[in-house]
């Protein structure tokens, strides 16, 4: 149906708050099964830029393609939002502060969508269930709620909602920024069992160790453009431009 | 005095009908008018926040009295207990549409944004993610809502209802007893203020998250 052959296409990514400019004419492919990380300083646009791609922040200028269907198209409301729930359910997202809905125990909070959107019976859902908490080590907690979990525990529980619906491709939104060290790594874990799967997965992080062992290519922002991307063999040891040099530097000194 | 009680305790019923009704009506519109306000329409929006200004921004016994008495000048002829009733469902209406509206849009962001990654539709988010958690929010407030819907009830002397009130100045003319009487009424609403408040604290402790 077009030209293009990328599984995940930005085109020209424009978006502005008023007059602040917080993403600059950014184009951007990854291919399936691919995972790319997006690094940067808060306040680079990297999130903005990975919350176009599910339109949850819509782009003002550009356009979002995700397996040859445009995301961003301009259309009537009803018809927006009829297109937009199709090309969501593709599409998962995982949140910094988890979203867990907090009146659902992790087996109403993986199977609700599901249930809801696919018609599943009691009987398959609850089979869903199971197979994704246990995928991200939290069957054990099924019937849990949010508020008697650990954050790493609701981080991976929110993985599981995600993962639920089948998405093409997974959006991580700084996904274990918000954990205290020592659960970070439990998070990070089904991460890597997803890259192993080949999941297409764009990761905004700020975890550098975690981008160069799991990414295929690492992209670099700064005041809304991509300033140097590669894989994260060259860019983490031997980035070409002198702002990514910098903030790698002041990184490094951060993590001392 | 005894003699007295049975029409006190027949007005006291008649309070507690008022209130039920008028709170019934309340929640109607308080509802609607929060929909309104949270809309997409301008025109709704707008709707919605005038209903709110006006009716809070005039006493209920002018509301009551521009339905009841002048009413009939502009074809709208209603008895007294209907007119007092949507009179006063109307006003508590408005304020409970501000209750409504609060609990709603103190929900978390990242809930809705969790709802709508997740592909589910505007309403399929209000009625599986957002109302859950915001109805748990409401009782409270509309508890209060309700507390101030049953004492303004005795508004309703003023046009003639024969609620609480207007039996104690009934009951005055022939005993030449106000504080007795109105003692009696001040006992039997708190009597159901008292009820009532019992009711919602079971209600807010039985929908809080387990």
């Amino acid at each position: 149906m077009t030209d293009q052959t990328n599984f995940v296409e930005i085109r020209h990514a424009q978006k502005s708050f008023g007059t602040l400019e917080v993403l600059k004419d950014i184009s951007l492919s990854v291919e399936r099964g691919q995972i790319v990380g997006i690094i940067g300083s808060s306040g680079s646009g990297k999130s903005t830029l990975l919350r176009a791609i599910n339109d949850l922040d819509p782009l003002t200028g550009g356009e979002v393609w995700l397996d040859g269907v445009q995301v961003n198209q301009a259309l009537s409301h009803r018809q927006y939002e009829k297109h937009i729930n199709q090309m969501r359910q593709q599409v998962g997202m995982v949140f910094q502060h988890f979203n867990l809905f907090p009146h659902m125990t992790a087996r109403e909070n993986v199977t609700m969508a599901p249930k809801m959107l696919k018609g599943l019976s009691q009987a398959e859902a609850d089979k869903l269930a199971e197979e994704q908490l246990d995928k991200v080590g939290m069957l054990e907690r099924i019937d849990y709620y949010p508020s008697q979990l650990s954050g790493g525990q609701k981080q991976r529980v929110a993985i599981a909602r995600a993962l639920a619906m089948k998405p093409k491709l997974m959006l991580f939104d700084e996904a274990t920024s918000a954990l205290d060290p020592e659960l970070v790594e439990e998070v990070n874990h089904v991460m890597r069992k997803l890259a192993e799967e080949h999941m297409t997965m764009i990761i905004v992080t700020h975890e550098m160790d975690f981008a160069a062992s799991v990414c295929d290519r690492v992209l670099f922002m700064d005041q809304g453009v991509v300033v140097e991307e590669g894989p994260p063999s060259l860019l983490f040891t031997n980035p070409t431009q002198t702002r990514t040099r910098e903030f790698l530097r002041k990184h490094l000194e951060g993590a001392k | 005095m005894l003699k007295v009680y049975p029409f006190f305790l027949e007005a006291a019923w008649l309070t507690v009908l008022l209130s039920i009704l008028t709170a019934l009506l309340g929640l109607t519109c308080g509802a609607l008018g929060a929909a309104a306000r949270l809309s997409r329409f301008a025109l709704l929006r707008f709707l919605g926040a005038a209903y709110v200004s006006v009716i809070r921004g005039t006493p209920a016994l002018i509301q009551l009295f521009i339905l009841y008495f002048g009413g009939p000048q502009i074809g709208i002829q209603l008895d007294a207990f209907e007119a007092g009733v949507i009179g006063l469902g109307v006003n508590a209406g408005a304020y409970m549409t501000e209750t409504i509206r609060g609990a709603i849009i103190s929900i978390d962001k990242g809930q809705r944004e969790a709802s709508r990654t997740l592909g589910l539709s505007q309403w399929q988010m209000m009625y599986k993610v957002v109302l859950p958690q915001s109805a748990r929010l409401m009782v409270r407030p509309l508890g209060v809502n309700i507390n101030a819907l049953i004492k303004a009830t005795a508004l309703l002397a003023a046009i003639s209802v024969v609620e609480l009130t207007y039996t104690a100045q009934r009951y005055i003319g022939s005993t030449y007893k106000p504080f007795e009487m109105f003692l009696l009424a001040g006992v039997l609403y708190m009597i159901i203020i008292y009820v009532t408040g019992r009711g919602i604290a079971w209600l807010d402790r039985k929908v809080q998250i387990t």
